[in-house]
């Protein structure tokens, strides 16, 4: 990983940019559950105007419309994020109605804060079950089943719920060329939140030493056969 | 002085390492404050006053890594998972002790209840740290990505929450006298709607990702999903399990369940053998854990190559099934 000459963010100019895959497992489920069930689905993403490309990549899968709470691109702590997408939401039911389901990522991808949705569904007063691998919705309440220890754990909750997904959950579909061209006449809406103060403030990035790793060449190709066996014998497990 | 208190998850009648680990890095912000543990269990298994419960034993040996009070929170609705009702009760926990920070573990659930936590008394949460200093502002470190980047934080907080990344910070011991109490949370109906239902058991059969010795995974390189049989062969062999990168599992040649990564399983295997796998910082997140690494790829500047411990060069569809056959080869001698 390289650093910016700040040390405030990873250097992007030769990364690409793409929906993280716990975020990408999401919005499948949601497509998903609007061509199972019929109604509405939006995706919502907090981020610089370069994000409008994931909202469309969102809308070439099949979801409807779009928000964009544009930024400078600058760090947004977990809290500042979470504030400026209640007040989203808010907004958006007092004019739309109520969404049966809000999807989160279980943790970001980036900074891992394992939060936003749990912060998110704490202020609209809503049930939130997370890291969820399947999701069904059964009448009016949603079945969830999240890994743990030996199997899954099922919770079910009433809607409107909360969920946060994992990557796992679907094997999300690639777009096709109608719905690119579908996505591109989509609406989204742009606004520019006002970030709160934050109370986890990013001070520098350190790229961790190594692992001090420094790979012994045991030979190149099939030849390499008997040092390979040697080795394993040698760590014991043949 | 008021002290801090820790979260402690345990499964039969043990703490968790993660836990351990998190009483670490709370002792060291604490810095002579008390240390105050949380353990939570139902009343059908507590029985405090013979001594003998795994719960009572477990809260008294907390001394053995610095804990002065262990309170044990006893609720009948604890009999399950209800993320909410642990939130609750730590919030209970922390209010009354006029704590000055909270601990958990980084785990699925540390993570969670800590999140919860945070939201129900509107206070920040930095998650994944691996050193706090107290001050203000606090000063700590955390991982991201996985724990492929750290970030050094500054954070603003009356009561800083903050979770301990697992297996990032050793275990440390201490002779505290650790007295056991019994604390009595106050739950509402609400904080029970969220709750393990019942618990569905993994298919058996093969080695576990997570739990194997040994792990085999392939990537890109493989090809295709019948590519795989060589590296199931190779697994079968070692007693191990296959694994693979992402890319595999979005190409659907295999299950998600095999998947080594950050957003995948996370290994800790005596050896990985990555078998065409470039070594993405999303992989190396997954397997970094692997005491030792043989990575096998044509490419030999492929990042996997610069952190593996031992590697061959080549295409792997020779070399895997190579050492198969050799592994055979030198069974048969043996016997």
């Amino acid at each position: 990983m390289v650093l910016a000459p700040d040390s405030m963010a990873l250097e992007t100019r030769h990364l690409g940019f793409t929906i993280s895959p716990h975020e990408e497992c999401g919005v499948e489920e949601a497509v998903r559950m609007i061509e199972a069930k019929s109604g509405e689905s939006v995706v919502l993403t907090l981020g610089p105007a370069e994000a409008a490309e994931q909202l469309r990549d969102a809308m070439a899968l099949g979801v409807d419309r779009a928000i964009h709470l544009e930024t400078d691109g600058s760090e947004w702590d977990p809290e500042a994020t979470a504030a400026a997408i209640i007040d989203a939401i808010r907004a958006d039911e007092a004019a739309s109605g109520p969404f049966d389901l809000i999807l989160f990522g279980n943790e970001s991808a980036d900074s891992g804060g394992f939060q936003v949705g749990l912060r998110v569904a704490g202020a609209l007063g809503r049930p939130c079950v997370t890291g969820l691998k399947k999701v069904t919705i059964e009448g009016a309440s949603v079945r969830c089943e999240q890994e743990s220890e030996g199997g899954r754990d099922v919770y079910a909750v009433p809607m409107p719920a909360v969920l946060t997904v994992k990557e796992g959950l679907n094997l999300p579909r690639y777009p096709s060329v109608p719905g690119r061209m579908r996505a591109a006449r989509k609406p989204v809406a742009t606004m520019t939140p006002t970030q709160a103060q934050a109370r986890l403030e990013l001070a520098s990035l350190v790229v961790p030493a190594g692992q001090g790793r420094r790979a012994e060449v045991l030979g190149s190709g099939p030849s390499a056969a008997p040092a390979v066996v040697e080795m394993l014998r040698k760590i014991g497990v043949v | 002085m008021a002290p801090v208190v820790a979260l402690i998850e345990h499964a039969d009648g043990k703490a968790f390492d993660t836990s351990l680990q998190t009483l670490a890095v709370a002792r060291s912000f604490a810095a002579g404050q008390a240390v105050h543990a949380l353990v939570l269990s139902s009343p059908i298994r507590l029985d405090l006053e013979l001594g003998r419960n795994a719960v009572f034993a477990l809260a008294n040996d907390l001394g053995h890594y610095g804990v002065n009070v262990a309170h044990i929170a006893e609720h009948e609705a604890l009999d399950s998972f209800a993320p909410d009702a642990w939130a609750a009760i730590l919030g209970q926990l922390a209010d009354q002790l006029d704590a000055t920070a909270v601990f958990a573990a980084g785990t699925e659930r540390g993570n969670e209840v800590m999140a919860r936590v945070g939201a129900r008394a509107n206070l920040p949460l930095a998650t994944n740290c691996i050193a706090v200093s107290a001050g203000d502002p606090i000063t700590l470190t955390r991982q991201r990505w996985g724990g492929s980047l750290l970030e050094e934080a500054r954070l603003n907080s009356t009561r800083p929450l903050v979770t301990v990344a697992p297996h990032a910070v050793p275990i440390e011991t201490a002779e505290a006298e650790t007295k056991v109490e019994t604390f009595t949370p106050q739950l509402k109906e609400q904080e029970l709607v969220v709750r393990v239902i019942e618990h569905v058991a993994a298919a058996g059969g093969g080695v576990s990702l997570a739990e194997a010795r040994v792990v085999v995974s392939g990537g890109r390189g493989v090809g295709s999903k019948e590519g795989f049989a060589i590296i199931e062969e190779l697994a079968g062999l070692l007693g191990g399990a296959v694994g693979c990168s992402r890319v595999v599992t979005s190409a659907g040649w295999r299950p998600h369940t095999d998947q080594v990564g950050q957003t995948g399983t996370k290994i800790a295997p005596e050896l990985y053998i990555a078998c065409g796998i470039s070594g993405a910082t999303q992989h190396m997140a997954g397997c970094k854990g692997a005491k030792r690494i043989l990575a096998i790829n044509s490419d030999a500047e492929a990042p996997i190559m610069l952190n593996s411990d031992y590697a061959v060069v080549g295409d792997l569809k020779e070399i895997v099934p190579a050492i198969s056959k050799e592994i055979r080869a030198n069974r048969g001698h043996a016997g």
